[in-house]
C-alpha cells in the first residue's frame, strides 16, 4: 500500500532538501534549455520561408495600412508656411493676418504644384464642404498676390467661419487621432474634449453595433442547428457519420460567392422559398427576404454551420460513451446527465465553434454586399466603401483598426474564461 | 496460489446456498432464457440461465466476443434483452432505465468525469440523488477513506495514476450503498502488479462491505484469484460454472481445461469405454487411461494433463505412461518447466521442483495417474475450432 501513497515520514525530509533540491532542478532546467535550443532551432528554420513571406506579405502592410489611422501628413506636407504660423495661435477666435498670408501662399503653392485637389479632399473629410471652397480659393489666388491675395481669402465666409481654423489646426498635426475618434463617431470639439458627433453625421457606432448584433445572431442560430447535428454525427456508426460529415463539408467546398448568389435566387421575392411558405401556407403573402436583415442571417448561418459544428464535432467525438453510461449508472437521469457530464465536457468545442463563426462573421462582406438591403451593411461594407470608393484610406485604416481591436478583446475575453489550451479549433 | 488455496474452504461454506441449483425466483440476480441479438441473425448471448446468490463475487470469464460484457450490460440496463427475463431482487428489470437499478458499475477505462474533481465524482451519485450537502461531504469521505485516496479529493482524475483512478471509480461505485456492483474488465488497463494488489483490494472490500459483485474479465487468473464462482463463457453461452477449484481441477470441457491454467492436450482416439475412464490410443503411437468427460468409443478426442501433474522418471514406468526426450530446460525460481518431446514429436510440459537434475537430451518417462488425465470430445475443439452458434430468427 505504502507503495501507492507518498509516505508520511518523507515530508519532513522532503522539505529539508527543498533548497537544493530547487537549486539542483534549476541546472537542471538550464541544461534541458540548452539541449533544446538546437531543436528549437531546426524547427524555427523549417518555419522560416512561411513566417518570412507572412511578415512581408501580411504584417508589414497590415502595419503599414493601419498606421494610416493615425499618421496622416497630408495637411501638414500641404501647408507648411500655416503649420508655422498656427504655432503661435491659442485655437480661440480667429488666428491673426499672418495665418490668413501664410494660408493664401501655401494655397497658391498647392495650385501651381498642382496638388490643391488632395489638400481639398483631405480637409472635406474633417469638414464636409471644405472641398469646394478650397478649390475655388485655389483657384481665385492664381492670379493675386499680397494684399490682394490675403483678401481674397479674407473676403471668402468660410475662412472666417468657427469651425474651418480649429479643423485646419487640428489637420496640421500630422499624428491624428481624427479618423480613429471618427470611427466611433465622437471628435475633438473647439475646446479640447471629446464629444459625440451631431446624431445626423454618427453612422459607425450604429454599423459596429449592427455588425456585433448580426454576428451574434448567426452564432446562435449556427449553435441551435449545429449541436444537434454534432452529436447525431457523434452518435451514429463510423460509416453514416462520415457521410453526414460530407453533407455538412459540400457546401462547405464551394465558394463563399456562389453560396450566396445562390440564396438570393432562393430568398427573392417570387423565389423557391417565397413559393413554399405560401404553398405550406405559413406565409400569406410574399415575404421580403432579400435585401432584409433576416435573408442576410439565413444566408449566413447557411455559411457558417461548419465552423461552427466541426469543433463541436470533434470535441463530441473524444467524449467515450462510457460517460454518459456510468452517469446512468450511478443515478442520473438523462437531463442531469446532459447537463451535468455532457456539456461540461463538449463546452470547450462549443466556445471554440461559437467564437470562431462570431469573428468571421464581423468581417463579412460579400453576403451583406449582395443580400442586405442599405440598412444591413456590415462595417467590412463601410471599410470597403472607402478603400474602394472613396478613397479614404486613413478612414478605411481607423475602422479597421477598431475592428480588429474588438476582435482581440473578445478573443482574450474568451481565452481568459476558458483557457487558451482548452479551445479545441478543430 | 496458496492465499487462494487457503481462503478455498471459507469460501466455499459461504457459497453453499448459491449452488447452480438455486432454485428459481430465489436468486438474488436471475437471468432466465436471455437472449441478445444485434443484428437478427447471431446472437451474442443465447439462452443464458444464471443465478447470483447475495453478497457472491461471480466472475464472467471468457475471451472477447464470448457474451459476458453484454451479458454485464444487459445487467446494468444498457441493453435490452431480445428474449427472457432479467430479474433483480426478485423484481424484472426489463423495464427499468439504468438510472433506476441503484447498480454500481466499475468501467474498463474508469469513465470518471474529467472536469470533476476526485470528490465530485465520488459525490456525484449522491448528489443526483438529492443528498444533503453534509452527508455527502461525510459519505465521500468515508468513501474515499475505503479506497486511501482521502488526501487527493481537490484532484482531477487525469492527476491520478492507473491505479489511483480505478479506486475512485470504486468508490463511485460504492458510495451510494448499491446491493449490486458490476466491474466490467476494471483491472485490464494497469500492469501485472499494481492488477495483482487491486485484486487483493477489491476482494478485501467485497468481503467488508458483504456486497454482490459481478465481475467480467478475460484473465482467468484474476477469476480464480477473486470469484466465488466463476461463469466461463464462449460464444454466447455458459459452458461451465462453478467455484475457481471445480473449474480448475475438473473442467467439463476441452474450452475450459485450455482457457483456465495452462494443460498439455493430446489427441487420439477412444479406444474403449470402461466406467468413467476410458482407454485413449494417441495420434502419435502410445496408450493412455483418462477419466472420460462424455466421450464415445471410436470418437476422436483430447486428453488433457496439467503439468504440474505429470511426473518424470528416468527409468521405464508402467501404467499410464510415454517415453519421451527432455528437450529443454526453463528455469522460473520455485520450479522448473521442462519439456519433454515424446516420440510423436509432440512436447509436453512438465513442471517439477527446482531441484530436479535431468539435463537436456536424457530419456525419461512421462507418466501420470489416470484421475489427472481428461479426455474430451474433440469436436468439442478448444477455443476458435468451436462453430458460431448463430442462429437465425
Amino acid at each position: 500500500m505504502s507503495a501507492l501513497q507518498p509516505s508520511e515520514l518523507d515530508r519532513p525530509a522532503l522539505a529539508r532538501g527543498r533548497s537544493a533540491a530547487d537549486a539542483d532542478l534549476k541546472s537542471v532546467s538550464a541544461a534541458l534549455r540548452r539541449a533544446e535550443f538546437g531543436d528549437r532551432l531546426r524547427t524555427l528554420l523549417l518555419a522560416a520561408p512561411l513566417l518570412i513571406l507572412l511578415g512581408l506579405s501580411f504584417g508589414i502592410p497590415i502595419v503599414l495600412l493601419l498606421s494610416r489611422a493615425v499618421y496622416d501628413p497630408t495637411i501638414a506636407d500641404a501647408l507648411p508656411k500655416t503649420t508655422v504660423a498656427l504655432g503661435g495661435w491659442n485655437g480661440q477666435g480667429l488666428p491673426g493676418d499672418d495665418a490668413f498670408a501664410a494660408l493664401a501662399a501655401d494655397l497658391k503653392d498647392n495650385q501651381a504644384k498642382g496638388t490643391a485637389y488632395e489638400l481639398a479632399k483631405s480637409l472635406n473629410a474633417r469638414l464636409p464642404g471644405a472641398r469646394s471652397q478650397v478649390l475655388k480659393t485655389a483657384r481665385k489666388l492664381e492670379s493675386a498676390d499680397g494684399q490682394a491675395a490675403l483678401d481674397a481669402v479674407k473676403s471668402l465666409p468660410f475662412w472666417s467661419a468657427p469651425s474651418t481654423w480649429p479643423t485646419i489646426r487640428n489637420g496640421t498635426h500630422s499624428l491624428t487621432s481624427f479618423y480613429l475618434l471618427s470611427a466611433l463617431d465622437l471628435r475633438w470639439n473647439a475646446d479640447g474634449s471629446i464629444e459625440r458627433v451631431p446624431p445626423e453625421q454618427a453612422i459607425f457606432v450604429q454599423v459596429f453595433l449592427r455588425t456585433f448584433f448580426v454576428a451574434a445572431a448567426v452564432t446562435l442560430a449556427t449553435l441551435l442547428l449545429g449541436f444537434p447535428l454534432a452529436y447525431l454525427i457523434a452518435s451514429v456508426p463510423k460509416g453514416l457519420a462520415a457521410i453526414l460529415i460530407v453533407a455538412v463539408l459540400l457546401p462547405f467546398w464551394t465558394s463563399i460567392l456562389v453560396r450566396t448568389a445562390a440564396w438570393t435566387v432562393l430568398l427573392q421575392k417570387f423565389g423557391l422559398v417565397n413559393d413554399f411558405l405560401l404553398f405550406i401556407g405559413v406565409a400569406s403573402e410574399r415575404l421580403d427576404l432579400m435585401y432584409s436583415r433576416i435573408g442576410l442571417i439565413i444566408a449566413m448561418t447557411h455559411i457558417q454551420l461548419p465552423f461552427t459544428l466541426l469543433p463541436i464535432y470533434s470535441v463530441m467525438r473524444t467524449i467515450p460513451p462510457s460517460q454518459m453510461k456510468a452517469a446512468y449508472s450511478l443515478g442520473a437521469k438523462p437531463f442531469t446527465a446532459f447537463r451535468r457530464v455532457y456539456i461540461p465536457q463538449v463546452f470547450p468545442g462549443v466556445m471554440a465553434g461559437c467564437l470562431l463563426t462570431f469573428i468571421l462573421c464581423l468581417g463579412y462582406y460579400i453576403t451583406p454586399a449582395l443580400i442586405g438591403g442599405a440598412s444591413d451593411q456590415l462595417i467590412s461594407n463601410f471599410i470597403a466603401n472607402y478603400v474602394n470608393v472613396e478613397l479614404n484610406w486613413e478612414m478605411a485604416a481607423a475602422l479597421s483598426f477598431i475592428l480588429l481591436v474588438f476582435t482581440l478583446a473578445l478573443f482574450g475575453i474568451f481565452a481568459r474564461i476558458l483557457g487558451l489550451d482548452r479551445l479545441k479549433l478543430v | 496460489m496458496s492465499a487462494r488455496q487457503a481462503a478455498l474452504p471459507a469460501a466455499a461454506a459461504t457459497i453453499a446456498p448459491a449452488t447452480q441449483a438455486d432454485p428459481v425466483g430465489k436468486g438474488f440476480v436471475e437471468f432466465a432464457d436471455v437472449e441478445k441479438s444485434y443484428d437478427g441473425r447471431t446472437f451474442a448471448v443465447t439462452r443464458m440461465n444464471l443465478t447470483v446468490a447475495r453478497g457472491e463475487f461471480l466472475t464472467l470469464l471468457g475471451p472477447s466476443g464470448s457474451g459476458k460484457t453484454t451479458t454485464l450490460n444487459m445487467l446494468a440496463g444498457f441493453e435490452r434483452p431480445t428474449h427472457g427475463t432479467i430479474t433483480l431482487e426478485g423484481q424484472p428489470v426489463d423495464r427499468l432505465p439504468p438510472y433506476q437499478r441503484n447498480i454500481g458499475m466499475v468501467f474498463q477505462n474508469y469513465a470518471l468525469f474529467p472536469h470533476m474533481t476526485v470528490e465530485e465524482n465520488v459525490g456525484f451519485p449522491l448528489s443526483v440523488r438529492q443528498v444533503g450537502k453534509a452527508d455527502i461531504a461525510s459519505r465521500v469521505a468515508s468513501a474515499l477513506d475505503m479506497v486511501r485516496l482521502r488526501q487527493f479529493g481537490d484532484r482531477r482524475p487525469t492527476q491520478l495514476s492507473g491505479g489511483q483512478q480505478q479506486r475512485v471509480a470504486l468508490a463511485r461505485a460504492l458510495v451510494f450503498k448499491p446491493s449490486l456492483v458490476l466491474m466490467d474488465e476494471p483491472l485490464g488497463a494497469l500492469d501485472k502488479k499494481l492488477r495483482e494488489h487491486m485484486q487483493l483490494e477489491i476482494k478485501q472490500i467485497h468481503t467488508m462491505l458483504g456486497v454482490t459483485i459481478v465481475y467480467v474479465t478475460h484473465d482467468q487468473s484474476e477469476a480464480l484469484t477473486m470469484s466465488d464462482r466463476v461463469a466461463v463463457f464462449n460464444n454466447g453461452g455458459i459452458v461451465q460454472l462453478g467455484s475457481p477449484d471445480d473449474l480448475y481441477n475438473a473442467p467439463q470441457s476441452s474450452f475450459v481445461a485450455s482457457f483456465i491454467g495452462e494443460n498439455n492436450t493430446l489427441e487420439g482416439v477412444v479406444d474403449r469405454v470402461s466406467g468413467a475412464e476410458c482407454r485413449v490410443r494417441l495420434n502419435g503411437g502410445g496408450e493412455l487411461t483418462a477419466l472420460a468427460i462424455g466421450v464415445a468409443q471410436g470418437a476422436p478426442c483430447h486428453v488433457a494433463i496439467r503439468p504440474e501433474r505429470l511426473t518424470l522418471t528416468p527409468t521405464a514406468a508402467g501404467g499410464n505412461a510415454l517415453p519421451a526426450t527432455v528437450d529443454g530446460r526453463i528455469y522460473l525460481g520455485d520450479h522448473l518447466r521442462l519439456l519433454a518431446r515424446l516420440a510423436s514429436d509432440q512436447v509436453l510440459t512438465v513442471k517439477v521442483g527446482p531441484e530436479s537434475t535431468m539435463a537436456n537430451g536424457e530419456t525419461v518417462t512421462v507418466s501420470c495417474a489416470s484421475n489427472d488425465c481428461r479426455a474430451f470430445p474433440a469436436d468439442a475443439g478448444s477455443g476458435g475450432a468451436i462453430p458460431k452458434q448463430g442462429k437465425t430468427k
